[in-house]
């Protein structure tokens, strides 16, 4: 090539061309979407909840989307009763679809683990329930005191991970976070109109 | 003295008038010296983020094998640790040793005077400051919560894209006073990754994406990151060294041209791969995989190229470290794209995707194509730059063998532990527990081929400093490797 203009036009054309068909076109096409009437609207302390989940990059091990059967094994393994649609991330901004399976898939842990104080025991420690999990403890979460003040919820935590003395007590963020992990249930009926992704896997299929 | 700058001639025809390509050793000492403050500043600032970004790396292995390694810090959790690792790496590591690489070659390929020097060192500064502001508050819990763009689109951001535009304007500047009519193929890829740069980074984080929507525009961006702005540089670097160092000219001129505006066309469309199966429309994750099977005519003409080129030379790697690396680099380009592209397919996809296979991929990637590719630039550039000679050439043989090997390691057992993990995760009788247990003797082999990885980078940056600020690479008389003599064998008794 001997011309400056054929190499920027020419550049600026493939990019462009790009990011018209994958982003501009699909934000025109899904900007559409409604809300499906089983998914709620996230409560403020949802929200605080996710923004934790955001900030201690719970994304970079669990995924939030159930796959299509045909393709995976992820309905039979229980992880929901249905594929994920676009409809049921209506409310997230950002996505955390996630890209690793480090730890199990989260979009339906409101229905599957729907305790809460097994939930919070295990942000603080979760060898202390799953003796062969490798995921990070969260103990900044929590505070530890030396003894209980009037108002404090007090965690029990079982031996050998409780701590010398004193006793851990809940705090906001992780209540949040506990908040924001229940209420991750699709367990409502696909929208009618969607756009499935459930031919997918033949579709897809060069 | 005489230096034959690479050449735009095929080998085949040439309307070039071969003895205009020739040209002094002080004419090329001056391109190089009229880029020495930003190239310098950019490989020296690169270099202390490789150490930063190492040490980050370790840390988030090591608590794959010890969940509770150094978890009573917020700042020090795994979920921090590891986008900072990534961040590092990406922006402080490779796109600072990338400018730097684009300074240096551009006065040289268009045979004048880098422009705007003060704006490129202006550039790497900007760039620099909105990569610490963005990592101290990535570590503080500030994060954009997507992948490659987590850091913070009001304060980060906004430097970063204006430190990059700065370098660019730099580098385009030069290119329009250019005294060579032809533009060489290392032109192409270094002028264009810079607009595309601003245009998807830009694009990546404009924060009006909801829902599906976000996670297109996210893997558009964090896939495009790697394909027109990571491996555009280098392989404008590759194209670079090869001929230069071998002292012949590029397999073929055409072939060049298949690659890059396949690259262009088809590498741009790859993002959504990423979500094979997620919950997006269909038709736009059939375009990314079409797009990715599609790569393989850019890769393989790009590879054909690069490897025509060295084949039948390949001894001449004993003497330079540079062409060692270019041409390891060249080949896992070749290997990381073959790979993506067979992990674009549904059947291998269902059982790579969301395991560390991926890790794997984006190590081959970013490290045994990209760091390896800079690691050989710098091995030439910097004695060209600081008028010295690489003090050791034990030094030189260790970082290779120590980097190389290690990460030859990491990728192998990481790629193994994955394909477990995903066949686990598959298998519809097998709990959770056993894709964690098959994942974790590999997982705890990448924790060693880490170590082994950051000794290379202490050598490395050590070597660095031993040449630059100590009299032990002395000023020397003649080019660099001038004397011919083996670099990566030991030296036969006479």
């Amino acid at each position: 090539m001997t011309r400056l203009l054929v190499l920027i036009m020419g550049a600026m054309a493939t990019v462009i061309f790009a990011l018209v068909i994958l982003v501009v076109l699909p934000k025109s096409m899904l900007s559409t979407l409604q809300a499906p009437p089983g998914l709620e609207a996230p409560t403020a302390q949802q929200l605080a909840g996710r923004q934790l989940y955001i900030s201690n990059g719970c994304v970079y091990c669990h995924t939030q989307q159930v796959r299509d059967p045909s393709f995976t094994a992820d309905i039979r393994k229980g992880l929901g009763n249905r594929p994920s649609v676009p409809e049921d991330y209506i409310h997230d901004n950002p996505h955390l679809l996630g890209t690793m399976r480090t730890g199990p898939d989260l979009f339906n842990v409101g229905s599957r683990l729907p305790d809460r104080n097994w939930q919070l025991l295990h942000l603080y420690q979760p060898r202390a329930l799953v003796p062969w999990s490798i995921m990070p403890a969260f103990p900044f979460l929590f505070r530890h005191k030396a003894e209980a003040e009037p108002g404090d919820e007090v965690l029990d935590v079982p031996q050998p991970y409780a701590p010398a003395e004193g006793v851990i007590v809940v705090t906001e963020e992780a209540e949040a976070l506990v908040a924001y992990l229940l209420s991750l249930k699709h367990d409502y009926p696909a929208p009618a109109n969607s756009i499935p992704e459930n031919d997918n896997a033949e579709e897809a299929q060069p | 003295m005489i230096e034959q700058v690479a050449s735009p001639r095929t080998q085949q025809d040439s309307t070039l008038d071969h003895s205009k390509l020739r040209i002094s050793a002080e004419e090329v000492s001056a391109y190089d010296l009229s880029g020495r403050q930003p190239v310098l500043l950019g490989f020296f600032i690169s270099i202390v983020w490789l150490l930063i970004g190492t040490v980050m790396g370790d840390i988030s292995s090591f608590k794959f094998d010890r969940p509770d390694f150094l978890s009573e810090q917020a700042y020090l959790t795994f979920g921090r640790i590891r986008p900072a690792h990534l961040n590092a790496m990406v922006y402080g590591w490779a796109s600072t040793a990338m400018f730097s690489v684009s300074l240096w070659l551009m006065p040289r390929l268009c045979r004048t005077q880098l422009r705007w020097a003060g704006a490129a060192v202006a550039g790497i500064l900007i760039w620099t400051l909105g990569l610490v502001i963005g990592l101290v508050l990535l570590l503080a819990g500030y994060s954009d919560g997507l992948e490659w763009l987590e850091l913070d689109r009001v304060w980060a951001d906004p430097l970063l894209v204006v430190g990059a535009s700065l370098v660019g304007a730099s580098i385009w500047k030069t290119l329009s006073v250019r005294n060579v009519h032809h533009l060489y193929v290392s032109v192409w890829y270094v002028a264009a990754s810079y607009p595309w740069f601003a245009i998807i980074f830009i694009a990546g984080n404009l924060p009006i994406f909801q829902g599906v929507e976000s996670a297109a525009v996210n893997w558009f961006y964090a896939h495009n990151a790697l394909g027109l702005w990571l491996t555009t540089v280098n392989l404008g670097l590759i194209y670079y060294l090869l001929p230069k160092i071998i002292g012949r000219p590029i397999y073929s001129y055409w072939l060049s041209l298949i690659g890059f505006w396949g690259l262009a066309l088809f590498y741009a469309l790859n993002g959504m791969h990423h979500l094979i199966g997620g919950p997006l429309p269909s038709w736009m994750i059939a375009t990314s995989i079409t797009a990715s099977i599609m790569m393989v005519i850019p890769v393989v003409a790009v590879g054909i190229n690069h490897h025509m080129t060295v084949v039948g030379r390949f001894g001449a790697m004993r003497y330079s470290p540079a062409l060692t690396l270019a041409v390891i680099a060249a080949m896992s380009y070749t290997a990381v794209s073959l790979q993506g592209i067979l992990t674009a397919l549904v059947s291998v996809n269902r059982i790579t995707h969301f395991t560390h296979w991926t890790i794997a991929h984006s190590h081959l990637g970013l490290y045994m194509f990209v760091t390896l590719s800079l690691f050989g630039g710098m091995y030439y550039i910097l004695p060209r730059v600081l008028k010295k000679e690489w003090p050791s050439t034990r030094l030189i043989r260790m970082h290779i063998l120590l980097t190389g090997g290690g990460m030859v390691l990491y990728v192998v057992v990481l790629g193994i532990g994955g394909v477990l993990q995903g066949l686990s995760l598959l298998a519809p009788g097998q709990g959770f527990e056993a894709s964690v247990a098959s994942t974790r003797p590999w997982l705890l082999l990448r924790s060693v081929a880490a170590v082994i990885i950051s000794a290379g980078h202490l050598i490395f940056a050590y070597h660095v400093y031993l040449m630059a600020f100590t009299q032990h690479g002395s000023a020397r008389r003649h080019p660099p490797f001038f004397e011919i003599k083996p670099v990566l064998v030991r030296k036969k008794a006479p």
